[in-house]
This record gives structure tokens, sequence and C-alpha cells, in this order.
């Protein structure tokens, strides 16, 4: 039987909310992490974090993710695998309705992160597991010896690209503007390595093929010139957006949809904080997500003690 | 909780093809980080359909000849087998209501 009353319900199990966790469970507050999914969010999609500070050989994304989940539950964190439904966040007690039942805290930490953009250009949807992918580290060795095309500038297409450049016989990065987004040490990597060739000023303005796919269409986006491009795969790595659909109307949210907080994590909801992706103007990086965390967890923690002397 | 049974390219044809009730394949590798996050939906529903449905895994990367005959070209994907085929194919990571809804599709 599951405890239904905690002092801290935390919302999402990658970095921001197991660092959270660790931090609550630490402070010996009742804690509980709720996650529709294993544990460990988007670092699972790594292969390798190399700018988490602490492992100067970098560390595999599954690997930090087992690790940090396994450090929060030694101190008492519970996880549970349940999707969050609906939330009443006003009042004392907060409750949080998953398809597990209803369970209520004091204070709610919400880090549910972001999701992959997609394209939304012809074809994506079609395709889907015939040749369109958002997981080139899950994929890439099925495009042995075979051109592929990524999606984006920032440091996931970069990741994606190289990482794909061990298996394609060649790797098309297509994007829309004429410099990369992503971090200087990847755009090195990526221009050392002669299997990575770059489409400037493009965009992907349609997916097509027959069973599987074939060929791209591609437009630049200053002559309005159009181009096809044979490739068997596209991998889509357009960054991702914050995963709020479920927090509308009922958090304060910026332009993006991204959860607006003050320094010490507060949304607009007392006792309600934010932590990691999910926030306005993260920075969308290990380090800072678990900082957030941290952060989140502290002040969370200050809110039930206050809130126990009344 | 029953725990999905491990399938792989010698045994798939008597374990799913020929299985008289429906059998769920996680087609899954290890380097494969969505794979791991759908594993624990995909345990739970082992549970829940118990009887009704078979559950089963088997990893792309040691079996190349099943996964290459099915396509696979994107993991996780989750295919139900009815009668010796594919019923339906569900591709990356999806919530646990989706699945459902796929299951109950093919249980009509």
């Amino acid at each position: 039987m599951v405890d239904r009353e905690y002092d801290v319900i935390i919302i999402g199990g990658g970095p921001a909310g197991l660092a959270a966790g660790l931090y609550t469970a630490r402070a010996r507050r009742r804690s509980l992490l709720l996650e529709r999914a294993a544990a460990g969010g988007w670092i699972m999609n790594a292969e390798l974090v190399e700018n988490y500070p602490g492992f100067p050989q970098g560390i595999n994304g599954l690997e930090l993710a087992d690790l940090m989940s396994e450090q929060a539950k030694k101190y008492g964190l519970e996880v549970l695998l349940a999707e969050v439904t609906g939330l009443e966040l006003e009042g004392e007690r907060k409750v949080i309705k998953t398809a597990e039942g209803d369970f209520t805290a004091r204070a709610v930490i919400i880090a549910s992160g972001s999701d992959r953009v997609k394209l939304g250009v012809p074809g994506e949807e079609e395709f889907i597991g015939r040749g369109v992918g958002y997981c080139a580290l899950c994929d890439a060795a099925f495009f042995r010896e075979v051109p592929v095309a990524v999606v984006g500038g920032g440091n996931a297409a970069i990741d994606d690209a190289l990482h794909l450049s061990k298996f394609a016989v060649k790797v098309t990065v297509i994007h829309r503007r004429q410099q990369l987004r992503a971090t200087t040490i990847l755009q090195e990597r990526a221009f050392a390595e002669p299997k990575i060739e770059f489409r400037w000023d493009t965009v992907v303005a349609a997916i097509e093929g027959g069973a599987k796919v074939e060929r791209l269409r591609l437009r630049n986006v200053r002559s309005g010139e159009e181009s096809t491009l044979d490739v068997s795969g596209i991998f889509v790595a357009l960054g991702s957006t914050p995963n709020t659909g479920y927090l509308k109307d009922i958090l304060p949210l910026d332009a993006s949809g991204a959860v607006i907080t003050n320094e010490k994590m507060e949304t607009g909801v007392p006792g309600v904080f934010a932590a990691g992706d999910i926030r306005a103007s993260s920075i969308r990086q290990v380090v800072a997500a678990t900082g957030d965390g941290a952060t989140a967890a502290v002040y969370a923690e200050k809110f039930v003690v206050e809130q126990g002397r009344h | 909780m029953s725990k999905p049974v491990e399938v792989n390219d010698d045994n798939f044809d008597q374990m799913v093809l020929q299985a008289k009730t429906p059998v769920l394949v996680d087609f899954w590798a290890a380097w494969c980080g969505p794979c791991r996050m759908v594993a624990p939906i995909v345990e739970e529903l082992a549970g829940e359909y118990e009887g009704r449905v078979s559950f089963t895994k088997l990893d792309v990367d040691q079996n190349p000849r099943t996964a290459s005959k099915y396509g696979i070209m994107s993991i996780p994907s989750l295919i139900i087998f009815k009668d010796g085929s594919p019923a339906s194919n569900l591709v990356g990571f999806r919530p646990k209501a989706d699945l459902k809804r796929s299951l109950d599709d093919v249980l009509g």
C-alpha cells in the first residue's frame, strides 16, 4: 500500500527532480517523486555527458541517471511510476491526481522537463520508425553504410551527427542559419569529421519515399532555391519545448510555455516550486538542472517548516 | 508483477508467431534510453494483461535477423503480434495510456 500524504511531492524524475528529492529526503521530509516512465530524464539519451563536473572522462547518460536515482533513493526518496492527470495547488495540502490515485503534499516541486520539438513537415509522421528518428543514439546502428541527415544546429544535433558518422556513409547537417549554436568544442569535432557535411541556411520542406525514407526536399531560406537530398534516414534534433501542457491556467507561464520562477525557484503559487528545463531561462544542462533542484528543495523545506509553525 | 520473457532469432517463430494469444514484442537495445524509460511501463502492463497477452522482449543487437525481418529502424518499437503477424506497431517512447489503447484494440 502506497502512502498518500507527503511533505514534498516532486513531479518528474530527471536530474532536477532527483536532485530535489535527494535534498528533501536528506532533510528527513517525507518525499515522493512521480515519474511517468523510468527515472532519468533526458540524460538517458546522452552517450557521454562531458560537461557535468566530477567525471573527467565523461559519463554515459544512462549510468549517470541510475547513479542519481540510486543516491536519492538511498536517503529515503520514494519513486512511483505514475502519470499526473490533475493538480489542485491552492490551499495548505496540495492535491496531485494520478492514474494511481490521489496524493497530497505541503510543497510541490515541478520538474517535468521538456519534450522534443518536431519538424512539422509533410512525411514526418508517416515515416516515423521508417527512417524518421528522434534518437540517433538508439537508432544509428540501423543506418550502416547509408547516407543520413540531421536537422538542427545545437548541441543535440551535433552530438547526433558525430554519433551517426560512426555508422553512416555520410551525414548531412541541415541548419536554417549560417552558423551552429552548438558548443565550440563540438563544432570543432564536427568540422574535423570528413563524413559530416553541412547545408547552411536550409530547411526541410518535405520527407519523401516509398516503404521507407528515400529523399528530402530542401529549401534555401535566403535564395528560395529548392533541392533534393537522397538519404535513408533523417534525425530531428531541433531542441525541446517545456512540458507544461498540464500546467496551463494553473501556474504563470512565459510566452514559450516555460514556468516563471524567482531566484528561489518559487512559482506564483505559494508552496509550489519549479526546477530544471521546465523553468523560464533554463540553460537546459544537467549541471543547471541539479542546481535548480537543490535550490527548490531547500526553499520547499523552509516553506514546510514555516507552515508547520502556524 | 510478471516480467517480459526474452525471445531471440531462434525461438521467435515458436514463442511469438505460433502463439495462441496475442504477443507484445518490445524491440530494444542496451544503449537506448527511451527503451529503458518504457521498460517499467511494459512490466506493469505485463501484470495487468496476464493471461490475455504474452509480453516478450527482443534485443535487436543480439538478434538482427528478426529485427531486420520486421523492418525495425527505430527503438523502442513495440509490436503486438496476433495470429503470426503484426497487428499494431508503436515506435518510440509512449505513455502508458497509448500502450493500453493499442493492446485493447488488438484484443478487440
